[in-house]
Formats: structure tokens, C-alpha cells, sequence
């Protein structure tokens, strides 16, 4: 759970203040800083091999085990969390399973491979993902624990950095400095 | 031996108990086989479509103990659709509708209806054991059937099953007048069950050997049941969370410390770390630790309870004891003969906390050890060579490594010549299972060293036919083969179809084979069932004998094709 920590650097990175992020020159993309740490922990298979929660029926593990030997959770890990996501400027909405993602990281990830193309085609590449909560409120993702997240995100938006003033949600930068331990 | 009246043939017979030698004896002779038959009370039968239950009923009519296995292994893995076979319902029927008098089942991956417990709960008088592992099917309300009609019951031990708990009374179910209970494991069962019945029924039950409480039980429960059956050989325990300073847990201390004769302990499906000293004095005494449903359980707390446990001989844990944990394992547990580590977390990269080190030190300290299954985030060739050096002895060798096509990292290489290694030193080598980067190479190696090589399981390996060519030749005593994800074609596959027919089964998923290729292996033996899975139904559409084929499953059998098959399955 500790790992969950990098909520924090999805909110950070969203406030990166032009060309202060990374050093690489690569192209910029949303959730570069993230996903290049997970890049350097995998091995270097073939792409569809990198996701492993994606390769049916590895690592052998039979599904009984798989559903009791994982934390105190009864089942609840087979269910399937199917939310839409929308993204500014994409011509159609998207489905996404999040109970297949291991993290606020690897949603990064499947949300670029969703959106790859509008993302790199926009103007200005600063997104926000925003969600919808139970209660129907948008909230910045990130915040709360992943298992958290996933009970309670009902859709999710990736909204353009410039819009997202209207909303309220983002704070100025030295407010959530002081939010960041 | 012909001289001989046949009770006096059917009293030696009687000393012969393992079936592969009960099988040869019938093969000597017709008198022979007649007064096996006539004798022979357990016969296993590893794929329930190989035979049909009328000809095993009317060749053994003293049968008293039938053993069965249905879906494939990789059904495990949600390779296998949910349907797709391995009823028992129609062997109970027909065992029902004979003379037989049935006293032990034991099903293995089987889909077992309520109907079907019901079913046999009446039709066998002295039935006395019913063993269900990896099955699906059924609820609490068969399990009820069964406690309530099976008078003489003995054993009743459910393994790793999907039941749907109805929370019902099915324990309040067994009368009062049932005391032969040796064995109840429960521990799969996810709801409540009445604890006061439990403790009744433990209480007269004076032969229990064998209790597993499933995670409902919790710890005062545990403490009065221990207190009742302190001749207990195996426990599993079910919650194991309580306040250490209570009365409570001073009590179990005391009941904990009675139980002298406890061997196996397993469970501990809800656990409070803080808790584990009261453990500590049967620790001295096990042979079996069964920890791999505790995740709640690791770092020093583990380590300390295992620096507890000299004689143990079977260990499984999860991965999260570390290779630190394992080198503990090392220093204390020298009767170590098998190990199986689990993933915890089997889809978080990079938290796989046992690499080739903990294998390393585990094989360097424990000489005897000869069966291992061990979940990893990586492996190395010269670990594993050191490995197959110091412990000659792996009768069972099963590696898999999360990333299943990591190469060595610290090479770049493939594993070939660490599995090489471990094949030619090993050479009682029965069961293998692959993973990590791996070329056509590792499977000469298998070929010319695994000669006692029984089963093997293939996944993301080999570059070409040549791969599997090599295991087909050279592995004589190969019975089941099953490859997922690798790029063996119709040329192996075709090359010896005869092999196939000495063999129980083969499955193949993922492959370059083709439909026609499938076709023709199914021509030419007319023994083998050769079943294609479908799900996606592309085979409706299309009939291209060039078609690649998802899955196939061909097996040797005596009745032909099954009836019972969905229709996403066509048997060629």
C-alpha cells in the first residue's frame, strides 16, 4: 500500500510548469514521469507482454488461490469496474476496466494507449484526470488509495489544463506544495 | 504361481496396492486378470472421457474406491471455459444403478452438482469418503445431503473448491449418531457456519484426526475445539485474530499446548501476527506448514515462527517471506524435502520478493529436498546450476517466473543451460514446468536427460517445431504434455501421432497449429479424442483447414467421442 504514494506525483506532475518536468527530449507526453519509472523496473519483452495483468492465465495461479491468498477481500477482485472516460476534444467516450490496473501508474498508461492520438495532437498537452464520485462530486485522481479509487470513481474526464480553473479543483502551486509532506 | 487355487493368487494380489503394478498384473495372464478384477477394490482413473463408468463397473464389480480427474490442468489457469466438461453426475448414476458398493470418491476438477451429492449420500450404505479438490458445481445444500444420509462418514475434505455457501445449516446436518468422523476440512467454505454445532460435533467425535476451519471459525471456537480433540494430527485454523492479552488467547495457549500429536498445521486464513507465540510448542513437532493462504503473516514474525519448526518436511509459503525468510528456512529446516513459495501479489511488478538467491541458499541447506514449485521475479543459469548440484534428488521441478519470458539478468541469456543442468543431474526427474526466456535448445536437453520425465509444462518457449520434436522423441515415459503460447506447428505436431496413444494427454493453446493439421492427427487414430475449443466460434465461420486453432485437447480413450461436450467444442 505504501506504494501508493504515487498519487502524489500525478497531481505534481499535472502542475509541472512548462518544459521544468522532465530533461528527456522526448515527446512530451501526459504521464511521462510515471510511466518511465515503470518502464525501468520491466524487462524487456514484447509490448503485450509488459502489462502482465493482461496475459490470460499468467502467472499460473489457480483462480481460487488467486481469490483468497491476496488480502482480505472476498472476490470482490473478480468484478469487473467498467467506467467511461472522456477526454476534451476526443471525438467519442471510452471504456476502461479499472479493476485491471494495478495503480493510479498503469492507468496512466492505458489511458495514453485510449487517447494517444488527440492527446498528441492537442495544442497545449496539460491534462488533468478528473473523476466522478459516488456522491457525484469531480474530484482530482490521485488523492486517495488505488483500491479506494476504484470503488469509488463512477467515470472518469481528462479534462485540458486550461479549462480546469473554472472547476476549482486545482490549487495554486505553493497551497499543494504545503499539502505535499 | 499357476498351480495355485485362485484365493491363494487373490491373497498375494492383496499386498499389491499401487495401481501401475495392480495394472501390470492383470496384464499377465486371462486367470490372472480375472482374479485381479475380481480382487481389485481402487482404481484411478486420470481422465474421467478415457473410459465410461459402465465398462469400469462391470470389469471391477469389488470396487470400493474410485478416484477421478476431468478438466485439463490448465483449466486452473481459466484456460478451459467454465463448461466445457467433466461431470460426475453420470458416474454416480451409473454406480448407483449397480451393485456396487461404493465407499470412497475422490474427484479432482470435476463439476459436481448438489444433485450429484444428493445422489450419492443415498445410494452407498457404507459410504465412507468423499475427497473434492479444485471442483465447482455444487453448494452448501450437497454438502448437507451428504452429512445427513452418510452414516458411516469418515472423511469429508474439501480442497481449494468454488462453493456457493449458502450459509446454511449443513454442518447442523450431520446427526447425532454420526461418531466416525476422522476427517472434516471445511477451510474452502466462505460463509458462517453454526459453531455450535461444530463444537458438538467434535466433541463426539472421538477418532477426528483431521480438522480445517474455514475463515468463519474464529479463535474462542478454535480454542474449544482444541480442547475437545487434543488427538489431533492435522489443523488447519481458520481466523486467528484475537487480543493477546485476553482470557481467551491464554486459554488456547493452554489447549494449543495439549495437542501433542499435531503434525500439519495450515490455515491461518485471518491472522494477527502478535498472536503467534502461542503456536510456537507444536512448531517442534510438524512435518507439513501450510502458510500460503497468509498473507497477513511475514518479516520477523514468520521468520521467527519457522526458526521454530526443525522438523519440517513440507513447506508452503508465501513469497513475501523474502529470500532473507528463505535463507532462514535454510539454516533451521534440514528434513526439508518440499517447497512451494506463492505469489502474494502476482500482479505487482517488482514486489515479488523472492529471486534466485532464496532458491540458492534453500537447496545448499537442504540436501533432501527433491519437490519444489517456486513463483519468482527472476532466475539465473548459475543459480540453477548450483541448484541441480546440490540437490540431485527433484523428483517434481516447477519454476515460474512472474515475467514469464525473462531471460538470465544478469547474462542476458536464456535459461537453457540452467534447465539443462537441472534435467541431466535430476535423474528421477518426473515433473517439470518451464519459464523465463528459453530456446529450442533447453528442449534437446530435455529430450536426451529427462528419461523419467513424466509431465511437462511448456509456456512462452522455443523458437521452432524442432522444440517440441525433441521432448516427443526423447522423453519415453512422457504422459502428459501441455504447451501454451509457443510456436509448435502441425509438423510436430504430425511427426509420431502414435506417441500420442502412450500418452494420457496433450494440450496445445496458442500455438501455429492448424485445423488440419488437428484433422489429420485425429485420422490416423481413431484412439485419441481430439477435441478443438472454439470460443470465440471463428470455426462456425469458417472451416479453413489452414486455420490456426486456439486450443486443442487430445486425449487416448476406449469409448470415443463424448456426448456431453458444449458446442464451442468439436471433436474431430
Amino acid at each position: 500500500m505504501a506504494k501508493e504514494g504515487l498519487g502524489l506525483e500525478i497531481t505534481e506532475l499535472r502542475l509541472g510548469l512548462p518544459g521544468g518536468g522532465t530533461e528527456k527530449n522526448e515527446k512530451k507526453r501526459v504521464f511521462s514521469e510515471i510511466s518511465e519509472e515503470e518502464e525501468n523496473e520491466k524487462s524487456n519483452g514484447p509490448p503485450e507482454l509488459q502489462s502482465k495483468s493482461q496475459v490470460v492465465g499468467w502467472p499460473p495461479v489457480c483462480s481460487y488461490r488467486k481469490k483468497n491468498s491476496f488480502g482480505d477481500k472476498d472476490g470482490s477482485k473478480t468484478s469487473k469496474f467498467y467506467v467511461k472516460v472522456s477526454m476534451d476534444g476526443a471525438p467519442f467516450l471510452r471504456k476502461i476496466d479499472l479493476a485491471l490496473h494495478k495503480g493510479y501508474s498503469d492507468l496512466a498508461k492505458a489511458l495514453e494507449k485510449l487517447f494517444g492520438e488527440a492527446l498528441r495532437d492537442a495544442e497545449s498537452c496539460e491534462f488533468v484526470p478528473i473523476y466522478e464520485d459516488k456522491d457525484g462530486d469531480w474530484m482530482l485522481a490521485g488523492d486517495v488509495p488505488w483500491e479506494m479509487f476504484i470503488e469509488s470513481c463512477k467515470r472518469l474526464r481528462i479534462m485540458k489544463k486550461a479549462d480546469a480553473k473554472g472547476f476549482g479543483v486545482l490549487q495554486s502551486r505553493e497551497a499543494l506544495n504545503g499539502t505535499l509532506k | 504361481m499357476n498351480y495355485f487355487p485362485d484365493e491363494v493368487l487373490e491373497h498375494v494380489f492383496d499386498f499389491i496396492t499401487s495401481h501401475k503394478d495392480r495394472n501390470s498384473v492383470s496384464l499377465v495372464c486371462k486367470s490372472w486378470y480375472k482374479i485381479e478384477r475380481y480382487s481389485r477394490q481402487r482404481v484411478f482413473i486420470g481422465n474421467c472421457y478415457s473410459i465410461s463408468p459402465e465398462r469400469l463397473i462391470a470389469r471391477f464389480p469389488g470396487l470400493k474406491s474410485l478416484t477421478l480427474k476431468g478438466k485439463p490442468h490448465f483449466a486452473d489457469f481459466n484456460l478451459v471455459p467454465h463448461d466445457w466438461g467433466g461431470f460426475v453426475y453420470p458416474w454416480i448414476k451409473a454406480l448407483a444403478k449397480s451393485r456396487i458398493g461404493l465407499e470412497e470418491l475422490r474427484l479432482k476438477r470435476m463439476v459436481v452438482s448438489d444433485e450429484s451429492l444428493e445422489l450419492l449420500s443415498k445410494s452407498f450404505v457404507n459410504f465412507k469418503s468423499l475427497v473434492l479438490v479444485s471442483c465447482e458445481g455444487f453448494t452448501t445444500d450437497g454438502l448437507a445431503a451428504i452429512a445427513a444420509n452418510c452414516r458411516f462418514l469418515r472423511e469429508l475434505d474439501l480442497q481449494e473448491n468454488e462453493v456457493d455457501d449458502h450459509r446454511g445449516h449443513w454442518l447442523s446436518c450431520f446427526p447425532e449418531s454420526c461418531t466416525s468422523l476422522i476427517s472434516l476440512n471445511f477451510a474452502c467454505l466462505r460463509g458462517e457456519v453454526n459453531l455450535g454445532a461444530l463444537e458438538r460435533l467434535v466433541s463426539r467425535s472421538p477418532n477426528l484426526k483431521s480438522l480445517r476451519l474455514n475463515r468463519a471459525v474464529p479463535l474462542d471456537t478454535l480454542q474449544k475445539l482444541l480442547m475437545r480433540a487434543p488427538q489431533l494430527v492435522d489443523l488447519g485454523i481458520g481466523s486467528y485474530v484475537h487480543d493477546p492479552f485476553s482470557e481467551v488467547y491464554n486459554k488456547l495457549k493452554i489447549a494449543i499446548q495439549r495437542c501433542k500429536s499435531i503434525r500439519s498445521l495450515s490455515g491461518f486464513l485471518e491472522v494477527a501476527p502478535h498472536c503467534m507465540s502461542a503456536i510456537y510448542p507444536i512448531c517442534g513437532n510438524l512435518t507439513f506448514l501450510n502458510l500460503s493462504y497468509a498473507p497477513g503473516l511475514h518479516g520477523n514474525k514468520l521468520m521467527k515462527l519457522i526458526q521454530h519448526c526443525r522438523k519440517l518436511q513440507r513447506l508452503w509459503i508465501l513469497d513475501c517471506i523474502g529470500d532473507k525468510g528463505l535463507g532462514v528456512v535454510a539454516l533451521t529446516c534440514k528434513e526439508l524435502q518440499e517447497l512451494r513459495v506463492f505469489p502474494s501479489d502476482p500482479f505487482g511488478a517488482g514486489n515479488a520478493a523472492v529471486t534466485e538467491e532464496g532458491l540458492v541458499l534453500v537447496s545448499a541447506g537442504c540436501p533432501k529436498l527433491n519437490s519444489l514449485l517456486y513463483f519468482c521475479q527472476q532466475m539465473t543459469n548459475a543459480a540453477l546450476i548450483t541448484v541441480a548440484k546440490n540437490c540431485p534428488n527433484f523428483i517434481r521441478f516447477r519454476l515460474c517466473i512472474l515475467d514469464p519470458i525473462k531471460p538470465d539478468p544478469v547474462t542476458n541469456q536464456p535459461l537453457d543451460e540452467g534447465f539443462g543442468a537441472i534435467v541431466q543431474s535430476c535423474k528421477g526427474l518426473k515433473r517439470l514446468s518451464l519459464s523465463g526466456l528459453l530456446t529450442d535448445q533447453v528442449f534437446l536437453y530435455i529430450g536426451m536427460y529427462a528419461e523419467q520425465l513424466e509431465m511437462l509444462s511448456i509456456a512462452f518457449a522455443a523458437d521452432s517445431d524442432k522444440g517440441m520434436l525433441y521432448v516427443l522423441n526423447g522423453c519415453k515415459k512422457l504422459r502428459k504434455l501441455e504447451i501454451r503460447d509457443c510456436p509448435f506447428g502441425d509438423a510436430a505436431l504430425l511427426e509420431d501421432v502414435g506417441k500420442y496413444e502412450t500418452m494420457r494427454s496433450l494440450w496445445m493453446s496458442s500455438c501455429e497449429v492448424t485445423l488440419g493439421g488437428c484433422k489429420s492427427v485425429a485420422e490416423k487414430m481413431p484412439s485419441l479424442n481430439v477435441e478443438i475449443i472454439d470460443e470465440c466460434e471463428q470455426m462456425e465461420f469458417n472451416l479453413d483447414d489452414k486455420q490456426k486453432v486456439d486450443k486443442m485437447y487430445l486425449y487416448r480413450t476406449l469409448v470415443g467421442h463424448r456426448k456431453d461436450a458444449p458446442e464451442y467444442v468439436s471433436i474431430l
